[in-house]
């Protein structure tokens, strides 16, 4: 027997776009109703988990024990420990693979991993010197130290600071840096508006086949996600103005993924404990790979999944023609097919210290029930949206097929990870 | 709320209507709970079978004070809890004055939520025997009307081989608070060979029970009373109210399905899901249903078809499903079904000929099933609620509400628990004996007997 965790199954809340229906809910909301919704579908109300994992990229200060507090909201009991981890977009395939590593190793039977995110729940910070006066004055012993520590506040420090969406070493937000990276790979605009009008309508059907039924719970009164435009054309998406790239350029709203609010969970289980529970096993999690790359130095700051995918299919003796199914997250619809262009390229691959090109893959097996543009993307929540979306679909192809998820993150980073249908 | 309803529960309006004889309902006794006072037990002849029932249940029992003529009508000096008659033995007209003589007094001294309970033979025998048995009900429900403080009367037509063990459920279940809403009632016990002969505090200890429309109202009850009762509840319905379903479901601490149950595979959805976590069905209950409200002369064919579908149509095929023993995660041997059908269905009402299309077709399904069912031990029954207080009934027009609350003979709305303890009772596996019943949680409201 395999020591490999199996994902038992997933939940998450629907996606919705900022300011939408989730704009009151927090973070701490969002993430314990995804954990109830988990719990009610494994029936795992007041019982004991070995271990949750979860984090958030937009975090409060009040938010220092987030996935804690959260499994104290919840139906779980309270004796079931957890802990924030947090990697960017790629947080939640890390909480993941941080448990399903616990219980490869033997050191849990069960946990849950996830991520969440509300873009309408912000933290706002204030500015820096009126954070040094505030601290002054707050630390001074007498009311004239505290009062001349205050007069130092000028109008200008009131300005509240929103969190940066720069990279701090470029000073490029993510868009711009995509920018960069969808003309040196020459992506067109059709290509890009292609991928996601895709997206959005393998979206609409699954959510018409019921795929989502055990996947999703509602939230708030909503009951899928609120990015998706079933009805969206490549003619429709072809008439939006250009949002990064300058005047000349192809990337727009409708082929980068919105701002959204969300939380995703993924139960996983050793299969001694999904068995003797009777809980379903959908998918090994075989193996995972992070990467990064020198973006400061000029390298593509989304496209460090790629020599995480090369190096983690070598480990295992496989090649892309060897997977089933590919997951690659849409930050941008120019990211996925820059990743698809540069994993056909022999000259990036080697490059980056790859042996070769990992080779073309058919498209018909790409984010087959759509991804981040359509579904929307609170970053921490993306990758357990995938995991459980993923294990389900390897799962329903039968036992031995094979997914691949790539999440590329901010700083340069991206995670590739490996699920194998029971 | 509108104004007039504010008005109505405002001190003032509250004193005004109480002048007008709008007076506040009685309080119910609910769950498991005992009358107070004590139970008299009498047997018009010499059948013990009653007498043998309260044994059973551990109740102690008190002789009755008998009616004598050309007197003032003898007291019991304190409230009584409930009279139980047995009257397996009355065959003719004249047996009929031994039941007067008892209720006279008993229904003058019985308490708050107090209980008759009736027990007969099924119709059999001469022409004047089958005559006195239908009597016996129309004494039942009238004695249900006169009642007063939330008392009821009920009667239970047991066949020729019914055993004590037989009727400890049925009993137990009217004795205590969790018949609270069923009034002016009869239905019949015949003899099973369950094996359960005392009234457990929870029947239904580590039983998967199936509960469709769970996320709300009287669905969300029946899975937290049958929870208390010990199930381990499968709480379904639709994916659009999977908040509530969720939040139902780890209430109870049991596990929620979002499934649409006009699917066509939704009966075999539920099997797979029970046999995955590797048990069985014990008992489905379907509670999911919709209303579709037009005249008929205003209602098109999606009106029609989408409330017959799912509170029909879906029920049938999940039953061929639920009910094959080839399917893995169906119904065991001794195995349990419940429909909701409705006083709507059973009397008509307007504006609802496809909602009690529906209604009187659960009542008709049960029925039967129930024969075909007998062989592996498995009891097909329906509960038909009137008026009970839920998110749906609230909705109608405030005077319109107030007048069915206090349209039948407790004068108040049912709660969403009342049907969920009928259906408990169902689900008891000592209630092996009722079967193709249709019981009514109305508070003998006047519409639908």
């Amino acid at each position: 027997m395999s020591s490999h965790a199996v994902v038992v199954g997933g939940n998450r809340t629907p996606f919705t776009k900022i300011g939408g229906r989730f704009s009151q809910a927090s973070s701490h909301d969002l993430l314990t109703a995804a954990i109830d919704g988990l719990a009610a579908r494994y029936g795992l109300s007041g019982h004991t988990i070995g271990e949750v994992a979860a984090g958030a990229v937009l975090k409060h200060p009040r938010d220092f024990n987030l996935t804690r507090e959260a499994v104290l909201s919840s139906a779980l009991a309270p004796h079931t420990p957890a802990c924030d981890l947090q990697q960017a977009c790629a947080t939640s395939l890390e909480t993941t693979m941080y448990l399903a590593n616990k219980i490869a190793l033997g050191q849990l039977e069960c946990g849950i991993a996830g991520g969440v995110d509300s873009a309408s729940d912000a933290p706002i910070s204030v500015s820096e010197p009126l954070r040094r006066a505030l601290i002054a004055a707050n630390s001074a012993r007498s009311t004239p130290a505290r009062l001349k520590a205050l007069a130092k506040i000028r109008p200008s420090h009131l300005k509240p600071l929103t969190p940066g969406v720069n990279e701090p070493r470029t000073g490029l937000s993510m868009g711009q840096h995509q920018a960069l990276t969808t003309k040196r790979w020459d992506i067109s605009r059709e290509a890009q508006d292609e991928l996601a009008a895709a997206s959005h309508h393998h979206l609409a059907a699954a959510w018409e086949d019921g795929f989502f039924d055990d996947l999703v719970t509602p939230y708030l009164g909503v009951a899928r996600d609120g990015v998706l435009r079933p009805d969206t054309t490549v003619q429709k998406l072809g008439s939006l103005k250009p949002a990064f790239g300058g005047p000349q350029g192809t990337m727009t709203a409708g082929n980068s993924t919105a701002l959204s609010d969300g939380a995703a969970t993924v139960l996983l289980a050793s299969e001694d404990y999904a068995t003797a529970r009777h809980l379903p096993m959908l998918a090994r999690v075989i193996d995972a790979e992070v990467a990064a790359v020198d973006h400061p130095g000029g390298a593509d700051l989304l496209l460090a999944p790629v020599s995480a995918a090369g190096r983690l299919l070598a480990r295992n003796h496989l090649t892309v023609d060897d997977i089933d199914l590919f997951e690659i997250h849409e930050a941008f619809a120019s990211t996925v097919l820059a990743t698809l262009a540069a994993w056909e390229s022999e000259e990036y691959c080697t490059s980056i210290g790859l042996a070769g090109a990992l080779g073309s893959i058919d498209r018909s097996t790409l984010n087959v029930h759509g991804s981040s543009l359509a579904t929307g993307h609170p970053f921490a929540a993306t990758g357990a949206r995938l995991v459980a979306s993923l294990a389900k679909m390897v799962h329903q192809r039968g036992p031995g097929t094979r997914g691949l998820i790539s999440v590329c993150a901010a700083g340069g980073q991206g995670v590739v990870v490996i699920l194998e249908a029971v | 709320m509108s104004a007039m309803e504010k008005f109505f529960y405002s001190p003032v309006g509250h004193a005004v209507a109480t002048r007008a004889g709008l007076a506040d309902p009685p309080v119910l006794r609910r769950g498991r709970v005992w009358p107070t006072g004590a139970i008299v037990a009498t047997s018009l002849g010499t059948s013990t079978l009653v007498a043998d029932t309260l044994t059973l249940l551990g109740r102690e029992m008190s002789a009755p004070v008998v009616d004598a003529p050309s007197k003032t009508p003898p007291g019991y000096g304190s409230r009584i809890g409930a009279l139980v008659i047995d009257a397996t033995e009355v065959s003719q007209v004249t047996d009929l004055e031994a039941l007067r003589a008892v209720a006279r007094p008993a229904i003058r001294a019985l308490g708050g939520s107090g209980r008759i309970v009736i027990v007969a033979r099924e119709a059999a025998g001469s022409w004047e025997s089958q005559a006195v048995t239908r009597a016996l009900d129309g004494i039942n429900r009238t004695i249900g009307k006169e009642l007063r403080r939330g008392a009821t009367a009920n009667l239970i037509y047991v066949g020729p081989s019914t055993a004590a063990t037989d009727l400890v459920s049925t009993l137990g279940f009217l004795l205590q608070g969790r018949s609270a809403f069923v009034d002016g009632q009869t239905w019949h016990v015949c003899s099973s060979d369950g094996g359960v002969t005392d009234l457990q505090e929870q029947p239904l200890l580590g039983k998967v029970v199936v509960v469709t429309g769970a996320a709300r109202g009287i669905g969300a009850a029946i899975a937290r009373t049958l929870a208390r009762d010990g199930a381990r509840i499968v709480a379904v319905d639709i994916p659009a109210a999977g908040e509530l379903l969720a939040a139902v479901a780890n209430e109870v601490g049991g596990a929620a399905i979002q499934l649409d149950i006009t699917a066509a595979d939704a009966g075999a959805t539920i099997a797979a899901h029970v046999a995955g976590r590797g048990q069985q069905t014990y008992g489905v209950v379907h509670c999911a249903g919709i209303t579709r409200d037009k005249m008929l002369v205003n209602t098109d064919a999606d009106r029609w078809a989408s409330v017959l579908d799912v509170n029909l149509a879906a029920q049938i095929r999940m039953n061929g499903v639920l009910l094959d023993p080839d399917v893995p995660g169906s119904v065991v041997a001794g195995g349990r079904i419940v429909g909701i059908a409705s006083t709507s269905g059973l009397a008509g009402n307007k504006g609802q000929a496809n909602y009690a299309a529906s209604k009187a077709g659960v009542a008709g399904l049960v029925e039967a099933m129930a024969p075909s069912l007998a062989a592996r031990a498995i009891t097909a029954n329906a509960v038909a609620p009137g008026f009970i207080e839920t998110d749906m009934t609230a909705r109608i027009p405030f005077v319109q509400r107030e007048i069915f609350r206090r349209s039948n003979s407790l004068s108040q709305g049912g709660q969403p628990e009342d049907v969920a303890e009928a259906i408990g009772y169902l689900l008891d596996p000592a209630s092996g004996g009722v079967n193709g019943q249709v019981i009514r949680v109305c508070g003998q409201n006047l519409v639908g007997a």
